[in-house]
């Protein structure tokens, strides 16, 4: 694979710890030559740590990466032929316009006739010409931005990697520096690799966008496969807005959702398999009357959000969705919506049950995540290995978590209409997935409990 | 009126903190031998100070000049080790930082008189025979945590990114260091200097301790000397005049320096 | 990148060299007669010698006045030099700062010139003043550092829910300059025992203090029992910070460095 010519970048089995923390967990990834790839995701990810791998600011503690065919990682940083726009800028503050543009290209030992050229062609080209004797510390936050592009490109590098490069500008500034970074991107004809955690900048900008989350890539794509076909729960909902609902995939192009079932244009799955359905809000037809509707349902709410107005509708078997329209709705009012085949993203889903690995360790009693639960061992031997079935139905949470003895935090929360699907981060560090009515914030700590008759074992083979 | 109450309290207070330094320095422009006598304006004392005329010149002019190689090499010592070390502490984590910046702290927090019989005694142990090299040792000693103060501060509210940028573009770490990192400091580094000199020539316990008995004189102890002999020669009067000024202009310097630092910090 | 915190370590071997090593031979030559063998007998005699330990107390009592006037004399100036009402200059304040950091011992001697004009004779009188004269500064600046790091909303709503000026004082402006207060007794009151020389010049040769004795012993040849009598300096030191519950090194690292 390697060998591609169109592969600038090759990352294979990248890992990355601090200390005990997995910030990268085998990260697979090829940089076409020339496209603008954009890392996304929300911060923690390790979207940057990623990005100063490939700078040489950071060593990673497996794989490998390599640049046209050649070993990256055996170049210290000052040796890569790729430069970085820093997230705040990182500007020499004891040199002018000029001399923080000029560094590389003195470094290099370039006449100076040569680089004065070199500098106010790029100057001209970020919109800077006439600052070459500025003080850095007097310039706007856009204008410090583009001098450090301009000290980064004037270097002629292959690639340029950019960590969040907008992320101290304001919302005027940053839409300006988009259309800037894109047309320079097109005149450049390098590559750029960008980090950010804004999904509508990313959207924007890039030709491919690398979902991450917690250390994996949850899916590459371009913004459309993305944002059309999100590969599962967390990439809906991290891009754009969404309904993540639970269905039933009843037989190719049927499935069945909200209590109705719907013509869709996914094939491949099991009859009656278990899925998850996203439904963008832009993608419901709502309308006053009910005939020809495919259900009903009555409107909570109706905000005016600028552009089109947010309606939050109850369906009439309890599930809520949210749809965008440029119409206004009054709340009561029963709708009439319809949902096109095209418009229903089916996805596999990831689990269906929490299962993990345990060991009865006495009669009655069965030890998974480093936790002992009463269970009914039945037919079980002391010290047999057991697969362990929990449904998410079945995971009490508790506030007191002084009651339980396996504890960890909400590390992801998601609203399938008409109940939270949470991921619950343990100490130990592994994962538990639970169905809740019960509405959790992002971070809260929690006791887990989980009542004896409602775990399954199953007798694994030595 | 409370205002003018509280100024005036403040003035008094400064007025009789001032007045032994002011009545030096305005005697020391009359001839009278006696303190307290004026006897018309006169620069006489000056001239007798810088001729040669007074009854131990020699010896004065030889502590003069040991005060100030002792002082420029200390602050020179100092600010480098200060700087390198800081470099050195700033890239420490942990345990480990902590631990020497502790170290860094005692000097500072000991009385001269602590630190003077420590060291006096790290040298009769080891044998070593006191003069120049233990007096500079000395200094060095109590000058560089200072060094260690001024430029640490500025070390960490550097940009990260500055360094790895200067790397980005193809400096090698040295280069990196040398044409973005060290430019940083500079200011930083000078008034650490500027204070280890002005420590320096302003040190009188520590010398003491340490300059053992050779005869070495810093203008301290020969100030010291002369005033144990029965009263100040008047000739001191100038001298000491002038060592106040040198130390006010050069802390003056320092302060202004260090508040300008302060302000951009917060820029 | 790493590499570079190895640049700490030539300080680090210093700093053991020249401040560890110092202080642990101070031990070591306390706990040693002139023989070189372990031994008791420094401190006893320390106990025993009237002159030296009446100096010792002696010494004790004039920096606890010192450090008493000093606090009397300094809080109000550094009140009144912290507010913005009763004074705009920051001038003012740096020069209270500067005569802190010219030698004790010139400005003693010139403060004895002063005594000499005004005909007054040298004694305990003197001496009080003098050291006064010279430790002011140092009680003066951490009072004036913390009062104006306190947040003026204090005041504010201590007097919206009905202080008089007089109780915002005491109910909130002196316990939040406690830290201020503290570091100034600290250090005012070790260094008034430690110094040497400057009470000789201030009482004519009258009054020792304690610094001065382990000078003289130090000077004298005497180092086992110089170094015992530093020991206890050093405890004394140890044991004001602990009452006072002055553990704001920074606080003092930040005073010296002006």
């Amino acid at each position: 694979m390697a060998d591609n010519k169109d592969v600038i970048i090759n990352i294979e089995h990248v890992s990355k710890n601090f200390g005990e923390k997995v910030v990268l967990d085998d990260i697979n990834l090829q940089i076409k030559r020339g496209e603008f790839i954009t890392f996304l995701g929300p911060s923690g990810c390790g979207k940057t740590t990623l990005l100063r791998i490939i700078g040489g600011f950071f060593m990673p503690s497996g794989g490998k990466v390599e640049m046209e065919g050649k070993d990256l990682l055996a170049l210290p940083p000052h040796q890569r032929p790729l430069n970085t726009v820093f997230q705040r800028y990182a500007l020499f503050p004891h040199l002018d316009v000029y001399d923080n543009v000029a560094f590389g290209l003195k470094l290099k030992k370039e006449d100076n006739e040569v680089i004065a050229e070199k500098v106010t062609k790029v100057l001209r080209m970020v919109g800077m010409s006439d600052y070459e004797d500025r003080d850095v510390n007097s310039l706007s936050g856009g204008q410090q931005q583009r001098i450090a592009i301009a000290r980064a490109i004037v270097n002629q590098p292959k690639i340029l990697l950019l960590d969040e490069p907008l992320s101290a500008l304001d919302l005027k500034m940053r839409k300006d520096m988009q259309i800037e970074l894109k047309e320079m991107h097109q005149k450049l004809g390098i590559t750029f690799v960008y980090v950010t955690h804004d999904q509508e900048e990313a959207l924007t900008l890039s030709d491919t966008i690398v979902v991450m989350n917690e250390g994996k890539i949850q899916q590459i794509g371009t913004p459309e496969d993305i944002y059309n076909e999100p590969q599962n729960a967390f990439v809906a909902d991290f891009i754009g807005e969404s309904n993540i609902l639970v269905g039933t995939m009843i037989e190719d192009r049927k499935v069945s959702f909200i209590g109705h079932e719907f013509v869709c244009v996914d094939e491949g799955f099991e009859p009656n398999e278990a899925v998850d359905v996203v439904l963008r809000p832009e993608d419901i037809y709502i309308m006053n009357k009910v005939e020809g509707a495919q259900f009903t349902a009555v409107v909570k709410s109706c905000t005016f959000k600028g552009v089109h107005n947010e309606i939050f509708v109850e369906t009439e078997n309890g599930f809520e969705l949210m749809i965008q329209d440029y119409n206004h709705f009054e709340p009561g009012n029963t709708v009439g919506l319809i949902i096109k085949p095209a418009d229903i993203h089916v996805m596999k889903k990831e689990c269906l049950s929490n299962v993990f690995e345990g060991e009865v360790s006495a009669q009655g009693e069965v030890t998974f995540l480093d936790t002992v639960f009463d269970c009914n061992t039945e037919g079980f031997e002391v010290g047999d290995k057991v697969k362990v079935d929990v449904a998410f139905e079945k995971v009490d949470l508790l506030d007191h978590k002084e009651d339980s003895d396996l504890r960890g935090f909400v590390s992801f929360i998601l609203y399938k209409g008409d109940h939270y699907h949470l991921t619950i981060t343990t100490e130990g560090g592994d994962k538990l997935y639970v169905n809740t009515n019960d509405v959790w914030d992002k971070l809260d700590t929690v006791g887990v409990n989980i009542n004896a008759e409602d775990i399954r074992l199953t007798k694994l083979e030595a | 009126m409370k205002k003018f109450l509280a100024q005036s309290y403040i003035y008094i207070l400064l007025v009789m903190l001032y007045a032994p330094l002011v009545i030096i320095v305005v005697f020391s422009f009359t001839e009278a031998r006696a303190l307290g006598n004026w006897t018309g304006f006169s620069t006489q004392l000056y001239e007798s100070l810088f001729t040669g005329g007074m009854r131990n010149s020699e010896a004065l002019s030889a502590a003069l000049k040991n005060t100030l190689i002792i002082a420029t090499v200390s602050a020179l010592v100092a600010t480098l080790l200060g700087t390198i070390s800081s470099i050195g502490i700033y890239n420490l984590r942990g345990r480990r930082r902590k631990a020497i910046t502790f170290l860094n702290n005692i000097p500072m927090l000991n009385p001269d008189i602590i630190t003077g019989v420590s060291l006096f005694l790290l040298f009769v142990s080891l044998g070593i025979s006191q003069g120049y090299t233990t007096v500079i040792l000395a200094h060095i000693t109590f000058c560089t945590p200072f060094v260690v103060l001024n430029v640490m501060p500025r070390l960490t509210q550097l940009n990260p990114n500055i360094y790895e940028a200067a790397l980005d573009l193809g400096a090698t770490p040295m280069q990196a260091l040398r044409k973005v990192i060290i430019p940083q400091l500079r200011g930083s580094m000078l008034t650490g200097f500027i204070l280890s000199f002005a420590m320096s020539i302003d040190d009188f316990v520590v010398t003491v301790f340490t300059k053992g008995n050779q005869g070495l004189e810093t203008l301290s102890t020969f100030i010291y000397n002369d005033a144990r002999k029965g009263g100040l020669t008047p000739e001191l009067r100038p001298l000491m005049s002038i060592v106040f000024l040198t130390i006010l202009i050069l802390l003056i310097i320092g302060n202004i320096r260090s508040s300008k630092q302060a302000k951009n910090k917060k820029k | 990148m790493n590499k570079r915190s190895n640049w700490a370590i030539p300080y680090a071997i210093f700093l053991a060299f020249f401040v560890v090593l110092p202080l642990i031979l101070i031990f070591v030559y306390a706990f040693r007669n002139t023989g070189g063998g372990f031994t008791f007998q420094n401190f006893i005699k320390f106990f025993n010698e009237p002159e030296v330990f009446n100096t010792f107390l002696y010494s004790i009592e004039i920096a606890a006045y010192n450090t008493a006037i000093c606090l009397l004399l300094g809080y109000p100036a550094a009140y009144i030099l912290s507010n913005n009402k009763l004074n705009k200059s920051a001038i003012t304040i740096m020069l209270f700062v500067l005569p802190m950091s010219i030698n004790a011992l010139i400005r003693t001697l010139a403060t004895v010139e002063l005594f000499d004009i005004l005909n007054v004779a040298l004694g305990e009188g003197t001496l009080i003043f003098g050291m006064v004269y010279n430790f002011l500064p140092f009680m003066i600046y951490p009072i004036y550092n913390t009062l104006r790091k306190i947040d003026p909303s204090y005041y504010e709503a201590a007097q919206d829910l009905g202080a008089s000026p007089f109780k915002t004082f005491t109910k909130v402006t002196f316990p939040l300059s406690m830290p201020g207060i503290q570091s100034g007794i600290t250090m005012v009151f070790m260094p008034t025992i430690s110094t040497f020389a400057i009470s000789e010049f201030l009482t004519n040769n009258k009054i020792k203090l304690f610094g001065t004795i382990i000078q003289e012993n130090i000077n004298s040849s005497f180092w086992n029992y110089g170094s015992a009598l530093s020991l206890i300096m050093l405890a004394i030191i140890a044991l004001t910070t602990i009452v006072t519950g002055d553990s704001s090194a920074d606080a003092q690292k930040g005073e010296q460095t002006v």
